[in-house]
């Protein structure tokens, strides 16, 4: 159990079952009543955030939480898998829990899994990949006026993003893993 | 040429703010000096600290670092002077963050045959004053609003908890912990924020060392000022009955025990000043950090103050 006076910013805890980080957090003390802690909580799982202001006589739990390093194996259909490098142990996630992640997978990418009550929750990636331009349409000259100026473009995995109009098919771009978008370009095709 | 340390880069960044500081220490004490206060010192290891629920006072050896200089300068009333403020340092164990420091800087006014609704007017005149000092008018930008300072705006405890919280403030201070809740969650958040604002007259519970209001004995005679969403400075009309006093001491002295807190010796001389006769008196104490914040647009303790060792 945590007391209220370890909350700190980035701690983990757990409410009602479910695991929290703190993303803000402010300790106050209102007219020399009793000291505060607000928090702001982001739920790891469905990453929902939510405001509790805790007490100094509250209690918090700590959760099961761990990080694991694992690299990506295979997709066997259904769900993704990951094997441990040392123990060869297999982890499947499902293309749901994933969201757009799938597209950023690369075989045997090494990626931290995040376990909760032994469960896989959430994976981070390495924070750029490289990816080929599959599909985009030649940019056409003339319409460069503003700087910020995009087309879209499909990379060779299905994934859609918009790039700069210099990118053409057959390109080396790297995609922010973080964001989905497009960072720059790597080489041309 | 070399690279500056971060400590020392850390210090360069902050030059500005300690210039501002120092103009608004010295307006703030002309307005004062000007009202006929007159500044004294009072010193910071004390033996016996105001027993307080929730203030601790930091060991010094064989003293106490004040947490307020509240009980000595009451015994200066007691001893004969009128009219007087102390600017300095004050401590609070374990207060640190965004709004807090454990060192702070304090000023404390006391005015006797005076009330406390006289003491929010001379507390409005020299925060307003400082303003004017600084920028020329009655009016500054904090965390991109402007906030006019032509009038505060006042507001009962009652009436804000009931009006932004949909609470009974009363029945709140009954539970440990639920009237701090509201007003940090609900009340403050809430507060008009284009003028400073006064929250007027907390329950009997809050208010240690104020008098219980005439007209209705469940609340005491005391007022908050808020400003940008800081709680600026606190005041009392000042409980003067020794025996009332005795009693308070000794309800905080027993819930501190109940909470395992450090016990604090007798504030005798100031019991005894109080037995001598303190004159009918308001008193109030803001703090400088915090005003200094508010006056200069910074949303951190930290970047208005020297730091402080870790």
């Amino acid at each position: 159990m945590y007391s209220a006076a370890d909350l700190k910013k980035g701690l983990k805890i757990q409410i009602d079952g479910d695991p929290y980080v703190i993303t803000d957090f402010e300790f106050c003390k209102p007219g020399k009543g009793t000291a505060l802690y607000r928090c702001r909580l982001k739920n790891m799982i469905t990453g929902s955030s939510m405001d509790r202001t805790f007490r100094p006589v509250d209690k918090v739990d700590v959760p099961d939480v761990e990080e694991k390093e694992m690299f990506y194996s295979y997709n066997d259909g259904e769900n993704y898998v990951f094997s441990d490098a040392e123990t060869f142990e297999e982890v499947q996630i499902s293309a749901e829990q994933l969201g757009q992640k799938t597209y950023f997978l690369i075989d045997d990418m090494t990626c931290n899994i995040l376990f909760f009550n032994g469960k896989p929750i959430d994976i981070s990636l390495p924070t750029f990949i490289t990816r080929t331009i599959a599909e985009t349409e030649p940019g056409a000259r003339g319409d460069t006026a503003s700087t910020n100026v995009q087309k879209p473009a499909k990379l060779d995995n299905g994934y859609e993003l918009m790039v700069p109009l210099f990118i053409n098919q057959g390109d080396l771009v790297k995609v922010d893993t973080r964001t989905g978008l497009y960072a720059e370009r790597v080489s041309k095709g | 040429m070399k690279s500056m340390p971060e400590s020392v880069a850390k210090l360069n960044k902050i030059i500005p703010a300690l210039k501002q500081r120092r103009d608004i220490f010295s307006s703030v004490r002309r307005t004062l000096d000007k009202m006929g206060y007159c500044e004294i010192h009072t010193p910071c290891g004390i033996i016996a600290p105001a027993a307080e629920e929730y203030i601790e006072a930091p060991c010094a050896g064989s003293f106490f670092l004040r947490t307020s200089p509240e009980l000595q300068m009451k015994r200066l009333l007691a001893a004969g002077m009128e009219k007087i403020y102390q600017i300095g340092p004050c401590f609070r164990e374990g207060e640190n963050g965004r709004k807090h420091r454990s060192e702070f800087f304090m000023l404390e006014y006391y005015e006797a045959y005076s009330d406390y609704m006289t003491l929010l007017d001379h507390t409005f005149a020299y925060i307003r004053q400082a303003a004017i000092d600084l920028y020329g008018k009655d009016e500054i930008f904090f965390n991109g609003k402007k906030i006019f300072l032509d009038h505060p705006e006042i507001i009962s405890v009652r009436e804000a908890f009931k009006c932004f919280a949909g609470e009974d403030a009363d029945k709140c201070a009954e539970e440990d912990a639920l009237f701090e809740m509201v007003l940090v969650d609900k009340v403050e958040p809430n507060l008009p924020q284009e003028r400073l604002c006064v929250l007027l007259d907390y329950p009997v519970r809050f208010g240690a060392f104020a008098r219980v209001k005439e007209s209705d004995p469940t609340l005491v005679e005391r007022w908050e000022i808020y400003g940008g969403g800081l709680e600026l400075a606190n005041a009392y009309g000042e409980l003067i009955d020794p025996k009332i006093q005795r009693e308070r001491f000794e309800a905080f002295s027993l819930t501190r025990k109940k909470m395992g807190l450090r016990e604090y010796p007798e504030a005798t001389a100031f019991l005894e000043s109080m037995d001598y006769g303190i004159p009918p008196s308001a008193g109030a104490a803001l703090g400088l950090d915090r005003l200094v914040m508010l006056l200069t647009d910074h949303q951190d303790i930290g970047e208005v103050s020297f730091p402080l060792d870790s």
